[in-house]
């Protein structure tokens, strides 16, 4: 039995897995390109590159989209996440056109349309999978009984 | 096609294989801790950020699909070093959103109905369109 589980703050943990994973990724292949090649000799350079600001600026959001990605997959199926947090591929294509003024082929504006259509579709259907004896309440070292 | 070019076919594909399977069963295996473990906000809720934290990973699920997904980063590091990233970035991502539907149908048991299977063939065909 599916249902829908989503509210608009669990959608905007859905935008913040969708926006930081691209942005991310993003931004260390920009402070990759500012080390330049690391050899298999200098790994210790590596340590050094987490310093450059993008570097720790792109881990930063890395973090934050494991930890909404997380988050989202404990209320939402798996097959219902991927596909609706793929529109930060178009975000990210849209902000490469609009701000970078970098050319987008037809084929690409396609891939766009294709995402963006399917995305609009699956957020229209259910979001969670009701299924029975699959959550096991968690158990904890029980709270201190306050004095 | 000769010989050289033949084998050549193979190992590309065996390299975006290792990076597909090895995503997918991190993403299975990740999405089952989470499913088991229940809603993490009623968690943080009544065990705070670091007792939600913790449920985490501590979940043997978790640590597994974290290795695995680390074995697809590392596949995929390999594979840029032998094969063109204009064929196994956009192949082995758009791949990856099919093997997870149906891993998601028979492993986790999600009700994956012809819109979500629509979805996931679209979004594939969009991202390997994007990367061309």
């Amino acid at each position: 039995m599916t249902r829908s589980t989503m509210t608009f703050r669990r959608w905007l943990v859905l935008g913040v897995v969708a926006v930081t994973a691209p942005l991310g990724d993003t931004l260390l292949s920009i402070g990759m390109t500012r080390v330049g090649p690391v050899s298999l000799h200098h790994l210790s350079e590596l340590i050094y590159a987490i310093g450059t600001p993008q570097i720790l600026l792109g881990i930063a959001l890395l973090i934050c989209f494991f930890s909404s990605y997380l988050a989202s997959l404990s209320w939402a199926d798996l097959t219902f996440v991927l596909p609706a947090s793929s529109i930060g591929n178009v975000i990210v294509a849209l902000l490469a056109r609009f701000w970078k003024h970098e050319h987008i082929s037809p084929m690409r504006w396609l891939g766009i349309l294709l995402i963006t259509a399917a995305v609009g579709f699956v957020a229209r259907g259910p979001s969670y999978t009701e299924i029975p004896h699959t959550h096991k309440p968690l158990e904890l070292e029980p709270e201190a009984e306050p004095r | 096609m000769n010989l050289f070019t033949l084998h050549h076919g193979w190992a590309d594909a065996a390299m975006i294989a290792a990076i597909v399977v090895s995503a997918t069963i991190g993403d299975v295996m990740i999405a089952s801790a989470m499913r088991t473990l229940g809603d993490l906000d009623d968690i943080r809720s009544q065990h705070g950020l670091i007792g939600a934290i913790l449920a985490v990973l501590l979940s043997p699920r978790f640590v597994l699909g974290v290795i695995f997904m680390s074995l697809s980063f590392f596949s995929l590091l390999f594979a840029l070093s032998h094969a063109d990233l204009s064929l196994v970035a956009p192949a082995s991502a758009s791949l990856t959103f099919v093997t997870n539907a149906i891993a998601a149908k028979f492993f986790l048991h999600e009700n994956v109905d012809r819109r979500r299977w629509i979805a996931a063939l679209v979004v594939c065909a969009g991202v390997a369109l994007m990367a061309m």
